[in-house]
């Protein structure tokens, strides 16, 4: 295997546009098709936080996401100027203590911060939290710019994306398949996982890095997303998981859950404005695992579950050096189509 | 074995499905449990039908008997709707009836649970409900047409064990024959075994193996105490003596006080 290929990627979602960037500037030749008319109306990636963050998923998540997802933040700090690398936090309620210490021992690299070291990082913690773990390696992003730039940038690199077609086009060395839950016709292991979000603003609230707010029903998670035009703060509140294929509307038992939460992190969200309110659904293997699945020509990356900013680098380089060298890593990749 | 509602069961362990890092994990801890019955929370896991079948299709696949269950209902009627829904999503009268008084201890709102309880069991449903370890609330179930009792150890989640070990022997004492079931609050398999040597008929777990750091090794480890538990009870277990009042002559020391003789 060398090419350069001629290679037809299906899907212009995080996975999809990362595949199409990392192939075209490693000089193949590349097209992207997607159904959607206009770009990002009819895919999960929108609706991520996105956190970083692969040392705090190992809480849930097995030890390659974490191994990956390094590498993954690796190749956004180099690709993408507006990354936040300013780490994560994770707290908990005084009387839920024992979920912090849970979750340091589930993950690895967090360290432990007391009140005056908290203060350090987010004030406005103070003095609700006098302790709390950081992961000073982590990274958040804005999902919609970094979609955009993405977007851009495969342009830039000479691919030619076309929206608005479902079909294959002919002619390719290799097809790319990153239609996400769209796959579920050739995939049928694949499931959609719910996830529900709400996105606010507030000139009062200043965090900076992604927080984590931990409890044993209604975990939060907040992620900055920068000033909106009013010079207001923006974040968003996230995330529900919840085993349903639908992307319908938030319920009402879902906003309160996360607004309560919210509530518990800062007290000033009571004063926040809600911009938005909505659901999108991940595409997840039974194992919640990524996986690249090769047939013949025929590649499928699917499966990123709540992982896909954070994974979609790393899955587009392995596949990468799959076309050019046939190395595979065994944790992520599958042959053999019986297995899917 | 384990007799509920007429079915019989040679496991003595319910495994709750919420919580696993994956449906795959959920599997193979079922799995190593080898509980026979598996609960589902129906509330939003997709209570609308249909919009959850990647998870009904693995849930299915683990060959269990499926418990529903209300989780998260807080009135009688919010559970009885669910329960009806249940029953239709999944084909079975079963249900595990859960109405919650307050959210952050998750405990049985009794009034609201005898009330649904009457009227599922009149609409033709077999009621496990989830209940406090309270005498007169089991009563008024049990007058209520359950044939099988629920009582929690602690909150829900909570790990902490038995929280009212008098009570729940008295209970025993007072319902020998009604299949009783520890439902809630057990985090280590010596609180299943505690439970199952005192001769309760089964444990329903959830948390304790879901959030365990290896929740496959955990069920095989409560799979195992339920087992040794259930065993002891049927032994017989020895009663603890006092040893500050010997019985046995000890060499050379005189097993009664010569005083006291007359
Ligand atoms: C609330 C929420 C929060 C999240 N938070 C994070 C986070 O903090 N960090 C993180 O890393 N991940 C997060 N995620 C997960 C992440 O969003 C997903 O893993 C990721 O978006 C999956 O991307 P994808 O490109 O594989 O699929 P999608 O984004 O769904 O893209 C698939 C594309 O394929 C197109 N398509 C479908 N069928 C066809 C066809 N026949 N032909 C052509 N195109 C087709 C679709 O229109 C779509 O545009 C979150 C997800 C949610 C819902």
């Amino acid at each position: 295997m060398t090419g350069p290929y001629k290679i037809a990627i299906r899907g212009a979602g995080v996975t999809g546009l990362w595949q199409a960037l990392t192939l075209a500037r490693r000089g193949h030749s590349i097209i992207v098709v997607e159904q959607s008319t206009e770009p990002f109306t009819d895919a999960c990636s929108p609706w991520a936080g996105a956190m970083l963050a692969p040392r705090c998923e190992e809480e849930s998540a097995e030890p390659v996401i974490r191994e990956l997802g390094m590498r993954g933040i690796q190749l956004w700090q180099a690709a993408y100027p507006d990354l936040t690398s300013a780490g994560s936090l994770v707290v908990a309620p005084a009387r839920d203590r024992t979920l912090l210490d849970r979750f340091e021992r589930m993950t690895e690299g967090g360290s432990r911060l007391d009140a005056t070291q908290l203060e350090e990082l987010e004030p406005d913690l103070i003095p609700r939290f006098d302790t709390a773990l950081f992961y000073a390696d982590e990274a958040h992003l804005n999902p919609e710019a970094a979609l955009h730039f993405l977007l851009n940038e495969v342009r830039n690199a000479g691919a030619v994306v076309q929206f608005g077609t479902g079909e294959t086009p002919d002619g390719a060395d290799f097809i790319v398949d990153c239609r996400g839950l769209g796959a579920q016709d050739m995939l049928p292991t694949l499931r959609g996982v719910r996830g529900e979000r709400i996105v606010v603003r507030s000139p009062d609230i200043a965090f900076e890095r992604s927080i984590r707010l931990l409890h044993p029903r209604f975990p939060l998670y907040l992620v900055p997303w920068g000033e909106d035009e009013t010079g207001a703060n923006r974040f968003m509140l996230g995330a529900t998981s919840i085993e349903r294929e639908d992307g319908g509307p938030v319920t009402l038992r879902s906003t309160l859950e996360l607004l309560s939460a919210a509530y518990v992190l800062d007290p000033a969200f009571g004063e926040a404005e809600i911009l938005s309110l909505g659901a999108g659904v991940r595409p997840a293997f039974p194992d919640n695992r990524p996986r690249i699945i090769t047939s013949s020509g025929y590649i499928f990356v699917n499966g990123l579950y709540r992982h896909g900013f954070l994974l979609a680098p790393v899955m587009a380089e392995m596949v990468a050096h799959y076309l050019e060298t046939g190395v595979t890593h065994p944790e992520v990749f599958i042959a053999d189509f019986g297995q899917r | 074995m384990l007799e509920l509602y007429g079915t019989k069961f040679s496991s003595r362990m319910l495994l709750g499905t919420a919580g696993y890092a994956s449906p795959d994990l959920l599997r193979q801890a079922v799995e190593a449990s080898g509980a026979e019955i598996v609960t589902v929370s129906l509330r939003r896991e997709s209570a609308r039908a249909k919009t959850g079948q990647g998870f009904w299709g693995l849930i299915e696949e683990l060959g269990r008997r499926v418990l529903p269950n209300t989780a998260g209902c807080h009135t009688a009627k919010e559970a009885i709707t669910t329960a009806q829904m249940a029953r239709e999503l999944f084909g079975t009268n079963w249900i595990k009836l859960e109405v919650i008084a307050n959210d952050d201890t998750l405990q049985p709102e009794v009034f609201g649970l005898v009330e649904a309880a009457a009227e599922l069991n009149a609409d033709g449903f077999d009621v496990l409900p989830y209940t406090t370890e309270d005498l007169s609330v089991a009563e008024r179930l049990a007058a209520a047409g359950c044939e099988v009792l629920m009582p929690w150890g602690s909150p829900i989640g909570s790990a902490r064990g038995l929280a009212n070990k008098t009570a729940l022997k008295t209970l025993r004492a007072y319902f020998p024959d009604t299949p009783l079931i520890v439902d809630a609050g057990l985090g280590a398999p010596s609180h299943a075994a505690e439970v199952m040597e005192m001769g309760y008929d089964g444990v329903l777990l959830n948390t304790a193996v879901a959030k365990a750091g290896n929740p496959v090794t955990m069920a095989r480890g409560f799979a195992r105490a339920i087992e040794g538990g259930r065993l002891a009870y049927e032994a017989g277990i020895v009663e603890p003596r006092d040893m500050a009042t010997p019985s046995t002559p000890i060499a050379g020391t005189p097993f009664f006080k010569i005083d006291n003789a007359s």
